[in-house]
């Protein structure tokens, strides 16, 4: 009984995890994977330039001004 | 005194950014939900409904207690990533429908496809799963980004509670609103309020990244208003010349 319940579980769990990470692609990256590579680079940039370089004026005008480039960007992409 | 004004309009903005996602997203679940009861039934309709928001309830009650256990540093660092990211979606999508480069969101044309498919799903039994599993999806989906940005935004500002109320206020609004009228809300603004919403998870998002990665804002928590402007701003000029090369494009082509 048990033996045959084993694959059916499996099977159950691994459309639950594959669901799971199928609404976090779509949610997170879906048909802008720009905005989401964009931002995880910023993020590098901006941890660098707080951490590395200690110049915390440069993190926060990097930060916004690359997020309103990103958004310019992705909408330009957008428009063709 | 500077400190409690920037903590207010901290929340001022917590406040608007969870009722505003709230309403868009329950706008969007009452369409599928009064197609589903005007065609297969009311009592399918709302159990299917009330399913999934004890679902989504459970969800904000299990993740909202666990979420706040993660040191505030690390949490605001991913909050404000998946903020950013989900906030320049929204945005764009509001841009380019603004601009009339993407079809604008259609309720009356979502509720004449959901009740087509409805009746084309055949007879109604007394207990409807059909009905019961398409308001189930509906409110479901659509909940889920009330939930998204319940958790995040209230745990990162540590006001669960109060996003939690608020969304709830929006959700009880826009369904008392919709049955009252007994239609889909079609000539709410949504595109309009997807705007909105947008610039300020976009804000959010900004400010809690640069929280997390301990970058020190000018003015403090005040400069979450201030980034509403900025990306106010943007998104507004972004309008402008996408609308003027819209309308070149349409010249060029007579």
């Amino acid at each position: 009984m048990s033996s045959n319940n084993a694959p059916e579980n499996q099977t159950f769990l691994w459309r639950l995890a594959a669901g799971f990470g199928r609404f976090w692609w779509d949610f997170l990256v879906g048909d802008t994977p720009e905005i989401t590579v964009a931002v995880l680079v910023i993020v590098l940039i901006v941890a660098v330039l707080r951490d590395v370089a200690h110049a915390n004026d440069a993190a926060y005008a990097t930060l916004v001004v690359s997020s309103v480039g990103t958004l310019a960007l992705s909408v330009a992409r957008g428009r063709k | 005194m500077i400190a409690t004004t920037s903590t207010a309009s901290a929340t001022a903005v917590l406040v608007g950014a969870v009722f505003l996602t709230a309403t868009v997203e329950m706008v969007e679940a009452l369409t599928i939900v009064l197609a589903v009861g005007h065609t297969r039934g009311w009592r399918s309709a709302l159990e299917g409904a009330g399913v999934a928001i004890l679902v989504l309830g459970a969800l904000v009650g299990v993740l909202g207690p666990t979420l706040v256990e993660i040191p505030l540093t690390s949490l605001r660092l991913i909050v404000g990533v998946v903020l950013l990211i989900f906030g320049l979606q929204w945005l764009r999508k509001a841009i380019l429908r603004s601009s009339g480069y993407k079809a604008k969101r259609d309720e009356d044309a979502i509720y004449r496809e959901t009740v087509e498919e409805l009746i084309l799903a055949g007879a109604r039994p007394a207990r409807d799963q059909v009905a019961f599993v398409v308001a189930f999806k509906g409110v479901f989906l659509e909940g889920l980004e009330i939930v998204i940005a319940v958790l995040a935004l209230g745990t990162s500002a540590h006001r669960l509670g109060l996003a939690v109320i608020v969304a709830l206020a929006a959700v009880v609004l826009v369904g008392v609103v919709g049955a009252m009228v007994a239609r889909q809300l079609s000539s709410v603004p949504e595109n309009a309020l997807k705007m909105v919403v947008g610039i300020m998870l976009v804000s959010y998002g900004t400010f809690w990244t640069g929280e997390g990665l301990r970058v020190h804002w000018p003015g403090g928590d005040a400069m979450l208003v201030g980034l509403v402007g900025i990306f106010a701003v943007a998104a507004t000029a972004t309008v402008r010349v996408m609308v003027a090369g819209n309308e070149g494009i349409k010249e060029g082509q007579r």
